[in-house]
């Protein structure tokens, strides 16, 4: 594939030797004149001078035989403007940009950004999985459908324990989809499976009703 | 009208109280609030410290009961993102925005971005000046 990353900060170096090393066709865009020469003396001549955004560079860049455009400066707006002028000029199926502020993923979904990659998200993320007392996990997000996938652990102190599911008052459009139980033995639950100690819930939901679903699930 | 302004400069400043004079509400953001000096003493309006990019911020600048949203900071990138989050998240009814660039300002007019070219503009009254 042919992939052009705009932004040459570590984010875009590190990404440019991984892809390169995938066997990729890699080309940087990198407006500082410093950062450009580290690059090149690093990596080769796979490094074009000059600002992403910019519909010039892009032509330079050759980005209309581009299969992607990963934007990974440091500035959201750099970012959204890159991908949808690579998106809107250059017809690139896929782009994808990071962002900084979390808020910002709506909006570039809404404005043809294909992916997103939130740092912040991501390591919010991390820490709802390693501080293990929070008992609801955010696992995937289904941008497209509205629903995300979420895994909820059930404590010894669930006022939910010895009930069976359709007992629950689950909100609708959540779907209880597996339960890993004791022995790390997964299954289906149906609907006279009764919750245990130590369940853990793999559940699809609506971003807005996770809330109740934690509270149907674990009691208040 | 209510008029919300992100960029304080020497034309944001302008715009914001001239259109105070004129009678319309007019809100005007900086991140750095010693733009706001270039304000006039008479100036009739908000003025807030706050990043345009930022909902919150525009939120509290009032942009969703806001009729216009003007961006004219220095940054092209800026007020391309900042017309585009009041456009299609706050639903404003009209936006526009400086775009320096006119290879960009071509592109965002067909998506639906409204903008001036402040370099095709002074370009153009340069040429009409020197040729007569």
């Amino acid at each position: 594939m042919y992939i052009i990353v705009v932004g040459g900060g570590r984010v875009g170096y590190y990404l440019t030797r991984a892809l390169l090393a995938e066997g990729h066709e890699v080309l940087i865009i990198e407006k500082e004149a410093r950062v450009f020469q580290g690059i090149t003396d690093e990596l080769g001549s796979v490094c074009l001078r000059g600002d992403g955004c910019e519909v010039a560079t892009l032509i330079d860049a050759g980005t209309d035989r581009a299969d992607m455009l990963i934007a990974v400066t440091g500035d959201d707006d750099d970012n959204l403007v890159a991908c949808q002028v690579a998106k809107h000029r250059f017809k690139v199926p896929r782009t994808i940009a990071r962002i900084s502020n979390p808020q910002n993923e709506v909006l570039f979904k809404k404005l043809g950004v294909d992916v997103t990659v939130s740092a912040t998200n991501i390591i919010l993320e991390n820490i709802e999985t390693e501080v293990s007392t929070h008992p609801l996990t955010h696992l995937l997000m289904l941008g497209d459908r509205g629903l995300e996938i979420v895994d909820v652990k059930i404590s010894p102190e669930s006022t939910t324990i010895g009930k069976s599911v359709e007992t629950l008052s689950l909100p609708s459009g959540s779907v209880l989809s597996l339960i890993i139980r004791r022995d790390n033995k997964p299954f289906v639950p149906g609907t006279n499976t009764v919750i245990q100690a130590g369940d853990q819930i793999i559940a699809v939901t609506p971003p807005e009703s996770e809330e109740s679903l934690r509270i149907a699930l674990r009691g208040s | 009208m209510k008029i919300v302004i992100m960029g304080c400069g020497r034309v944001g400043a302008r715009l914001a109280s001239s259109l105070d004079i004129d009678g319309h509400q007019v809100t005007i953001l900086d991140t750095d609030s010693y733009s706001f000096r270039r304000l006039p003493a008479a100036f009739g309006g908000s003025a807030l410290v706050g990043n345009g990019l930022d909902g919150e911020v525009l939120k509290g600048a009032g942009v969703e009961e806001s009729d216009v949203f003007v961006a004219l900071t220095q940054g092209d990138n800026r007020n391309i993102m900042a017309c585009q989050i009041a456009r299609q998240i706050f639903n404003v009814p009209r936006v526009v925005c400086r775009i320096y660039d006119p290879l960009r300002q071509e592109l965002y007019g067909t998506l639906g971005v409204e903008s001036i070219s402040s370099t095709i503009v002074m370009a153009d009254l340069f040429k009409e000046k020197l040729e007569g």
